[in-house]
């Protein structure tokens, strides 16, 4: 090859204006694409900077029953779910709402085909429990939730879901969201039925037939 | 009345006519000497009867000038108005709801952000019908407590129907009904609104961010705009609205929720003087279920663009072909 170029002196010189043109295009082209990266990276940066935080309400705190006994203050005594549960042994046979006796008797249950040890935990009452057996403390609860309602879920981290209070635009002020169990009772998820209010009084669309 | 010699004999007239003929005969009934004749006491009533009548069809004119001081009458249009005509604007709006109403209230004339284009979709499928919405909006947006107005009806629906003119909006049972579906409806906030096409003095226009507003201190109260709304969007303040003190919202705007007068139109502006400083409407935030959502439809990662791009969504009255910028939307 360096034959033929010592021989053609032309090609030779021809091959190096090629070159340096075109590595000098490429460093213009590199400088520009960076050029063009920086001020986005910054844009989001600043974005991320100045957003307010969307704050999920957490869930419940670990439920505690009330023994029905005050103490020398005055103040109502509670148990620990695991103050009974540690010297009882489980009884999934007993999964039904008119099968639960003493504190549970008349518990407003209906929630699919789903057992109590479904989502309470049988190793530590106090806590829940995920499907594949991992504990859920209680304020957790929205992580056991989504494992069946997943679309609900999509939705719901998609600001489709669930009630929220706050500012739409987060670069002027934060946001508060409901949690799962802020509006469906875990034992009875459906929504009750409920009286609307304030009644229209203007004459507008009253149905001819009804 | 003042005939200046009334025993001057009087050129006859023709004769064809019911009156007494133009000279008092000796058999006048009245007949008196110092000259009241039947024609002098006919005039004297027909003007007492007329300066009455006079008097009468001016008495509105002077209840108005009670109500109305001579800067609300002369006040220009909300678009001419420069920034200092509109602080004094302001400054007398809140001085005379503290006269009329007690109450110490800020008004605000906050605008509208550039890039900003405000969107609402709604999830039918969520929605139970409590009309905790319209009852937010009732009490955000001041409006009058005897006649439980507010911007949003909610109808309730039977379930395989979407148009909502056959919807009732006067249900009261327990919600919801198993066989029904409940959709509220508000303003709209059309691309092309005919409300505004129709209003006959420009008292009412689409702002840059997509709302629909009305300057109520230019509105005349013809109501065509409430005649051309095919969403029954408009509403029409047949008193002055009655609100104690104590309910009275202080946070207010110009163009949304500031007391409105007697007599002109209201509509809903997407809360202007919460959502423009960044904040969800009153209706979104009363929602017990979550079914609303409300943002910037030109943010391509907003919670409504998701929205628009991932669920079954339709517009009420879409062969109108006005472009609602309210969506409703379904579950799978």
């Amino acid at each position: 090859m360096i034959r033929v170029l010592k021989q053609h002196p032309v090609l030779a010189w021809g091959g190096l204006v090629i070159l340096v043109s075109l590595s000098s295009l490429a460093a213009v082209w590199a400088q520009k694409s960076l050029s063009t990266a920086e001020p986005v990276e910054s844009a989001t940066a600043k974005k991320t900077h100045a957003l307010h935080p969307i704050t999920i309400k957490p869930g419940p705190d670990t439920p505690r029953l009330d023994t029905g006994l005050k103490d020398s203050q005055g103040k109502a005594i509670t148990a620990a779910c695991s103050t009974c549960h540690s010297t009882t042994t489980p009884n999934p046979a007993r999964n039904t709402a008119h099968d639960l006796v003493q504190a549970h008797a008349g518990l407003n249950y209906n929630h699919g085909n789903l057992t109590c040890l479904s989502c309470h935990n049988a190793k530590d009452y106090d806590s829940l429990h995920l499907a594949d057996g991992r504990r859920v403390a209680f304020p957790d609860v929205m992580t056991l939730c989504a494992q069946c309602h997943g679309t609900a879920m999509r939705d719901y981290l998609h600001g489709s879901h669930g009630g929220m209070n706050g500012y739409w635009d987060l670069s002027q002020g934060p946001r508060v969201r409901n949690n799962c169990v802020d509006c469906h009772d875990p034992h009875h998820p459906e929504f009750p039925l409920v009286r609307p209010v304030l009644p229209p009084r203007d004459r507008i669309s009253v149905p001819a037939e009804h | 009345m003042n005939d200046p010699d009334p025993d001057k004999p009087r050129t006859p007239c023709s004769g064809n006519c019911s009156c007494s003929g133009g000279s008092p005969t000796p058999s006048d009934p009245i007949g008196n000497p110092g000259g009241s004749t039947r024609r002098a006491v006919l005039k004297g009533i027909g003007a007492t009867l007329g300066v009455a009548a006079y008097a009468k069809a001016l008495a509105p004119l002077t209840e108005l000038t009670q109500q109305t001081s001579m800067d609300e009458f002369l006040q220009k249009h909300y678009k001419e108005l420069t920034k200092e005509e509109l602080s004094a604007v302001l400054e007398r709006l809140t001085r005379e709801t503290k006269e009329q109403y007690g109450a110490d209230v800020t008004i605000a004339d906050p605008k509208p952000r550039e890039g900003v284009k405000f969107g609402y979709a709604l999830n039918l499928s969520i929605c139970n019908g409590c009309r905790k919405c319209a009852e937010a909006c009732h009490l955000e947006n001041n409006h009058d407590r005897p006649s439980h107005q507010s911007y949003i009806r909610v109808f309730e629906m039977t379930k395989g129907s979407m148009d909502f003119e056959k919807g009732d909006v006067h249900y009261d049972h327990p919600v919801p009904q198993p066989d029904k579906y409940y959709m509220p409806v508000q303003c709209q906030q059309c691309e092309h609104p005919p409300c505004v096409d129709v209003c006959p003095v420009e008292a009412t226009w689409k702002e840059p961010d997509g709302i629909v507003v009305v300057d109520y201190n230019w509105c005349i109260g013809c109501r065509y705009c409430e005649a051309a709304c095919p969403y029954h969007a408009r509403r029409f303040n047949w008193q002055k609205p009655e609100i104690a003190a104590a309910e009275i919202n202080p946070d207010q705007s110009y163009l949304s929720n500031r007391i409105r007068p007697q007599g002109v139109m209201e509509k809903c502006t997407f809360c202007l003087h919460r959502t423009r400083n960044g904040r969800l409407p009153a209706c979104l935030e009363a929602c017990p279920t979550g079914a609303r959502v409300f943002g910037d439809l030109n943010d391509p990662e907003s919670e409504i663009r998701w929205v628009l791009a991932n669920k079954r969504v339709f517009v009420l009255k879409e062969e109108l072909g006005l472009k609602p910028q309210f969506f409703y939307f379904f579950d799978e």
